[in-house]
């Protein structure tokens, strides 16, 4: 067998063993959920770890308990969800993501706890950087010109808010999804069907989007 | 008030110009995409539409990444 296969294999038996242990009733479990939860509070702490220069102004006490209530939700989750687990990878990494998606969605929501978010309906002129050549900077302001015209006319007010907020503002989907009292799915299959519109219509006056 | 417009930013606006998964699909098959890369394996071919939601989600790229450094630091 080779070290592939052989890798393959202990993945295999190292998930079922977990998946047998999370469905037995009884003291087994409890070690079981006990083990887990320890693997998912250390995912949630190393995204703490690494996102720990952006929140410097937060205390660390209050960092290692939204790791905590990540690691808390990520295993409620993952029990819930222990039927939609399918071997496409490891156990451990399938409910890695879960801990990891629970820390990096509350630490970007507390990054942004005192900032205030505004929603601009309307789109500013956009000027492209300079240092292109007089030719690529005249390209490149038309196109920004008609990306303006585009969102002004093709676009729903809601569509033009997302937009700006997400792809201009730069404020997190996360966030934005809480402000708005939507989920993150749905609020970026609105900016992908505002992208959708804003391609066509570039399209349809003549610019070539191929590269971008 | 101008605002003034770089390549990332174009990016950012007009988002990935080919197919994508949306966001609960793509949860859905990050631990799978992770390991296939993990293990050389041709993860957008097995997984088409998730590196082009990754080019366009800042949100879900940012789970990719942390999800492939964690499982590969492990």
């Amino acid at each position: 067998m080779s070290a592939a296969e052989s890798e393959h294999q202990d993945a295999l038996a190292d998930s079922d063993a977990w998946l047998r242990a999370l469905r037995q009733p009884g003291a087994e479990r409890d070690r079981a959920i006990a083990r887990l939860h320890e693997l998912l509070l250390r995912a949630a702490r190393f995204e703490v770890s690494r996102r720990r220069a952006a929140l410097s102004h937060v205390r660390g006490e209050e960092l290692d308990d939204l790791a905590l209530q990540a690691a808390d939700d990520a295993i409620v989750a993952v029990l819930g969800k222990l039927d939609d687990y399918r071997g496409a990878s490891r156990f451990t990494t399938w409910a890695y993501k879960f801990a990891l998606l629970e820390a990096g969605v509350r630490l970007r929501r507390r990054a942004w706890q005192e900032r205030e978010v505004v929603l601009e309906p309307e789109v500013w002129p956009l000027v492209a950087d300079a240092g292109q050549g007089p030719q690529g900077q005249a390209e490149a302001n038309e196109l920004m010109s008609a990306i303006t015209d585009s969102i002004d006319c093709c676009l729903t007010e809601h569509q033009r808010e997302v937009l700006v907020a997400l792809a201009l503002n730069g404020v997190p989907l996360d966030v934005l999804s809480d402000r708005l009292n939507t989920t993150r799915g749905a609020l970026y299959k609105t900016l992908h069907d505002a992208r959708r519109k804003l391609r066509a219509e570039l399209a349809t006056r003549g610019f070539a989007l191929d590269s971008i | 008030m101008d605002r003034h417009m770089n390549d990332d930013t174009l990016k950012r606006l007009l988002g990935p110009g080919e197919p994508e998964v949306l966001c609960d699909e793509c949860f859905e098959r990050l631990d799978e995409y992770v390991e296939l890369e993990l293990q050389g394996e041709p993860a957008d071919e097995r997984v088409p539409g998730l590196r082009a939601h990754l080019q366009g989600c800042p949100a879900c790229r940012e789970d990719y990444e942390s999800l492939r450094a964690f499982v590969q630091g492990s």
